[in-house]
């Protein structure tokens, strides 16, 4: 027999070496190919009498396997939930043949037949269907290295582990350890494995495939320990066993307060779990199957993939770079200004393996992006994360100066001074003078249009704007802002070097506020709005985080503080003139800000009070302010103002161009103002939504409560027209 | 319809519910058995004229499986003609099993019935049938379920009663309580149960601390405390279905909810011509009885709903009735029933409750209708209306009119 993917040499002792190696990929996964040879070779192996076991392994460097094609998962045909039951059902079938050799469960358990021995050599990371491939083995051997991963990471796209992991894991590992790992969807290593009995023998990664053969070889009869007399589940299960109830009760609640009740996939994890763990295996995998298959039909899964994944990873390897430009080589970056943002800069330069020259007024100021990732580094040591020789080198490569001269063989440079125009044009006229005459001048602003400060540059095609987010290491979003005369190649330099400090990048339209601070403002000042009409600020702070923000609303504005609201306000009023739209929050502003100094946070308190011990409450004063309306609204009513501004906002963007496809604004929404997740984004949402609810809805929420909530046109001729921004998958 | 009238009622002591409680060596089958056996005994019957046993038990598992009141029926010397029926509504289970017997009175089903209800929470301790769909993940997400402990604490938070205002109705509860065993009030319905030799090895409710004092309570830690902001987080459950609150507060601790502990009770409830039969005389007749459904998660509140509902049915209003009594499963959700009804302090729980005394599960239901007859009795007072919260969000209630 010859397959496509894997090839099978079967040794003096009749064990098959089955070694995965998918043509021209670089990484393992199940796809089309290999979902086609794996069920030939099961049966190869039941039939051939030759074939006394097998070993399977990986002939991939990059690892053993990752996981299932998500695009292939993506692109079912399915007409019915039956069809696409099938379809699910089809991993969890192979896997199981292979582990009872075809036999029924019975005949197992009564030792009246068994399966033929299969071990796993794990040779590099398993992840998802990987993983499960080896949980199906009767026997795992996994490399000793301590950075290998092994994990079910399916949940983070808005699946669960389809091939028989929800069921395996927890009758290996029990349902506390097995939960987590799912739930969470946290790769371990091997050592952590071995300990929760995921994997039996961890060995050298030479010696893999060895040991393994050795164990097939005193182990000709196999069957996995569920389908033996008397097993028993590790640590109970079942709804009358006194150890596993308080599991199920904990980990629903534990599982609601985190996601919220948001992901459909936490909920059809635990149910697998739960009910799974009550059934016989053959039953409780086509359980699981259901549970896949419902999960896999629905919006969520669909719009978490393509975001969190498909386009997280284009977008992340540079989809928006130019084509024919050679790729730079980016040793030395200049970074000007070691206050929190240069110092931030500085820090993901140098953790990108670049050295870094970090540029202030005098050596003390250019000190403080030294002691800025002496304390990150200091803390990873700490923390066993880093060793404290690459801690040595990763300083190393950070040098501070007061010299401009210094900056003169950078290969680019990243200016992060003091957001005000004439600086900024101080800096790169000094910075322009001593650079190379090709090298890239960017840099970084949440506000100033990249347009006029290249105005102040001797070389504007090379001149771009680079948004990022504060804390820098943290923030996992950079907005790059091509200004109207910036060149392809400015353009490509920007995200090379993204490339190297390895977040994920959006490239927007230099209009002011750029993409993301466009929307978040008018989310800001719904919430705040609401306070001024006497909403209970409770409910607006819980109805935002129960619609799966990451932090309350007016707990930002408290973080960004009111000040500055209340200074972009009147800088924009200024500038605006007549024109000045007001925004209904003028009032109450200027009641915090200048009147009762609740200015924010920094300030001592704003909507909230905080104590000394880093805890907040909601600021009692609030209600004496702004005392409640004798009519709350609803939940619902405000998570639907909450989030149909952001959406509005979103489409707006997108209706000018601010950000050119779908794709960039969602990514830009999640990993920029952490837009919540389980939607894919804005955009996602109002496909899922459907963009003729959306208008109707916009058009409502906007006869309600003002017209900044009216679409705009091109999406009312979007509906119209019953098309969607995302082609149906 | 016919009238259904109560004609006895009597209840066991109630025993700690742990493993050095005086009832813990008395089987959940004696324990019921003992007291529907004394149903026949305080009324001279024979054991047949009783048609059918209602009996409440909420962890109807191990020894209180298998229909309960049918064994004990048995064990108890009725008649094998006596049919029995367990039924489980939480904590309102025993007053349910009341209204059931009254109900088949009423129907015309049966002449003379026993309603009532066993708990040994000793010896099958609370949770024992595993909770069933409470744990299920699909129910859960889908009603943001919470322990009632997290319940109270809501209901605390929400209506602003502070750890002071639910420790001092706790004190008073012991105060109450201390005085009605004092001045023998219990003493018509009390049953003291025997052991194997026929020894008395309880005849009081044992749990009482009538010296308790705001101080005593003050020392100890909220109980739920834990569970609701740490492992697992119930608060942040409770908030996602009431998002109106910002922070829980914890209040309840052990001293203001309801004790854990063994007992059983019975109520025999009959029709007129079953009394004049038998020679019973009714002491008490059901003016209406009323179930209620309520908002699962805040779970405690149903009482007020219930007792609108059986006020209503009775064409009553609030001040028509004299005497209340509500299980005290925890303090804010008595203060919250007064606070909702309008009912004062002095009116409700008058002889103390189930924080001083204990809330035997199955069996609390038709103990507090017990007490509240006797009550009525002993003040030369008209009508009661008892009520429980009960766990999944419901309420029972059931107002009762002496018969002169």
């Amino acid at each position: 027999m010859t397959y496509e993917t894997l090839t099978v040499d079967i040794d003096s002792d009749g064990i098959a070496l089955v070694t995965i190696d998918l043509p021209g990929q670089s990484m393992n996964v199940w796809n089309e190919g290999l979902m086609a040879d794996f069920p030939k070779f099961v049966d190869e192996l039941i039939a051939n009498d030759d074939i006394k076991g097998a070993v399977i392994t990986s002939g991939k460097k990059s690892g053993f396997l990752a996981g299932a094609d998500l695009n292939m998962l993506g692109s079912s045909k399915a007409e019915t939930m039956k069809e696409a039951f099938e379809q699910a059902w089809g991993l969890n079938a192979i896997l199981r043949k292979m582990e009872t050799g075809g036999n029924s469960a019975k005949d197992l358990l009564k030792g009246k037949a068994h399966a033929k021995p299969v071990a796993c050599a794990i040779n590099g990371l398993a992840l998802g269907g990987g993983l499960e491939l080896a949980l199906a083995c009767h026997y795992r051997v996994c490399a000793d290295h301590p950075k290998l991963q092994l994990g079910l990471p399916e949940v983070q796209v808005g699946l669960l582990p389809g091939g028989g992991g929800t069921q395996r894991l927890p009758r290996l590992a029990g349902l506390q350890a097995a939960g987590m790992a799912i739930m969470m969807g946290q790769p371990m290593n091997p050592q952590a494995a071995l300990a929760q009995k995921i994997v039996d023998e961890v060995a050298p990664a030479e010696d893999v495939v060895a040991k393994a053969k050795e164990w097939v070889k005193a182990n000709p009869k196999a069957s996995a320990p569920w389908d033996k007399k008397g097993w028993k589940f590790p640590g109970g299960a079942g709804s009358m066993d006194p150890r596993a109830v308080p599991l199920y009760l904990g980990s629903s609640a534990m599982a609601l307060k985190q996601s919220k009740g948001n992901y459909e996939a936490v909920k059809a994890i635990l149910s697998c779990l739960y009910e799974g763990s009550m059934l016989p295996i053959d039953t409780a995998l086509k359980v699981e199957s259901k549970y896949f298959t419902k999960l896999l039909s629905g919006p969520q899964a669909k719009n978490m993939i393509r975001t969190l994944f498909v386009n997280k990873q284009a977008a992340d390897k540079g989809a928006m770079r130019p084509e024919g430009v050679p790729p730079t080589e980016l040793k030395t970056v200049g970074v000007l200004g070691a206050g929190l943002m240069g110092s931030g800069i500085t820090h993901v330069t140098a953790k990108g393996g670049m050295n870094v020259i970090v540029l202030d007024r005098n050596m003390e100021e250019a000190q403080k992006a030294i002691d800025y990732s002496q304390k990150i580094v200091d803390k990873g040591v700490k923390r066993g994360k880093m060793t404290q020789e690459k801690a040595d080198a990763f300083m190393a490569r950070i040098t501070p100066t007061d010299n401009y001269d210094d900056l003169k063989n950078v290969d680019l440079i990243i200016e992060a001074v003091f957001e005000r125009p004439d600086v900024k044009a101080d800096v790169i006229k000094k910075t322009e003078a001593v650079i190379g005459k090709d090298v890239v001048f960017a840099s970084n602003t949440s506000t100033l249009p990249i347009t006029g400060l290249a105005k102040n540059s001797e070389r504007p095609d090379q001149f771009i704007g680079m948004h990022f987010f504060s804390p820098v290491e943290k923030m996992p979003l950079l907005e790059i802002i091509p200004g109207a005369e910036t060149g392809d190649k400015a353009l490509a330099v920007a995200l090379d070097y993204n490339a190297k400090i390895r977040k994920t990048p959006i490239v927007v339209k230099d209009v002011r506020g750029f993409y993301t601070n466009r929307v978040f403002p008018p989310y800001a000042n719904e919430a705040t709005m609401m306070v001024a009409e006497g909403v209970n600020p409770a409910l607006i702070e819980n109805a935002a985080i129960s619609m799966g923000m990451p932090i309350g609303p007016l707990a930002i504005v408290d973080e960004t503080t009111l000040q500055l609201g209340y200074d972009i306000m009147t800088s924009t009023k200024e500038e605006m003139g007549d024109a000045y739209v007001p925004s209904g929050t003028e009032d109450l502003m200027e009641l915090m800000v200048k009147k009762i100094d609740r200015r924010g946070r920094r300030f001592g308190g704003g909507f909230y009070e905080y104590a000394d011990d880093g805890s907040k409450k909601l600021w009692p004063g609030l209600k004496e302010h702004f005392p409640l309306a004798e009519d709350q609204p609803t939940v619902e009513e405000v998570k639907q103002r909450l989030m149909y501004i952001q959406l509005i906002a979103t489409a707006q963007c997108f209706d000018e161009g601010v950000v050119s496809d779908p794709q960039s604004a969602d990514l830009g929404a999640i990993f920029g103002w952490g837009f919540a997740p389980w939607t894919g984004g804005p955009m996602s949402h109002i496909d899922t939504i459907g963009v003729d609810n959306f208008v109707r809805t916009a058009d409502m929420l906007a006869q309600k409560y003002g017209e900044r909530f009216k679409p705009p046109m091109s999406f009312r001729e979007k509906a119209d027209a019953g098309e969607s921004f995302y082609k149906a998958a | 319809m016919t009238e259904a009238y109560i004609y006895d009622a009597v209840r066991s002591p109630r025993g700690k519910g742990r493993s050095d409680g005086s009832l813990h060596e008395i089987t959940a089958l004696d324990l019921a058995s003992q007291v529907l056996a004394s149903v026949n005994d305080r009324n001279e019957l024979d054991g047949h004229e009783v048609e059918d046993i209602a009996y409440g038990c909420v962890s109807p598992v191990g020894e209180q499986g298998a229909v309960i009141s049918r064994m004990a029926a048995l064990k108890a010397g009725y008649a094998d003609t006596t049919s029995a029926i367990q039924v489980n509504r939480f904590c309102g289970s025993g007053l349910e099993a009341v209204n059931i017997a009254a109900g088949k009175v009423k129907s015309g089903e049966a002449d003379l019935a026993v309603g009532g209800g066993v708990e040994s929470m000793s010896r099958i301790p609370m949770g024992s049938d595993g909770l069933g769909g409470m744990a299920d993940p699909t129910l859960v997400f889908q009603e943001y379920f919470v322990p009632q402990g997290i319940s109270a604490d809501l209901i605390a938070t929400k209506y602003g009663y502070s750890r002071d205002d639910v420790d001092a109705y706790a004190v008073e509860s012991q105060k109450r309580a201390g005085k009605s065993w004092e001045e023998k009030r219990f003493e018509k319905s009390i049953l003291p149960i025997k052991d194997v030799i026929g020894e008395t090895v309880l005849d009081h409710d044992e749990l009482m601390r009538p010296e308790t004092d705001m101080q005593s309570l003050g020392s100890l830690n909220p109980a739920f405390q834990m569970m609701g902001e740490q492992m697992p987080g119930f608060n942040d459950v409770a908030i996602l279905k009431h998002p109106d609150v910002e922070k829980m507060n914890h209040v309840h601790h052990a001293g203001n909810s309801s004790g854990i502990v063994d007992g059983a009770a019975a109520v025999l409830i009959g029709n007129e011509e079953a009394g004049t039969k038998y020679g019973l005389k009714p002491r008490a007749r059901i003016v209406s009885m009323a179930s209620i459904g309520s908002e699962p998660t805040i779970m405690l509140t149903g009482p007020e709903f219930a007792a609108q509902k059986a006020l209503k049915r009775a064409g009553m209003e609030a001040s028509d009735i004299d005497v209340w009594e509500l299980n005290e499963a925890f303090a804010a959700v008595v203060l919250r029933f007064m606070e909702a009804m309008n009912v004062d302090h002095s009116d409700i729980n008058v002889n103390g409750g189930a924080i001083a005394m204990g809330h035997p599960l199955g069996a609390t239901g038709a103990m507090i209708l017990g007490t509240v007859l006797d009550e009525l009795e002993r003040s030369n007072k008209q009508t009661a209306l008892s009520t429980l919260c009960i766990g999944g969000g419901m309420g029972i209630a059931t107002i009762i009119e002496r018969v002169n």
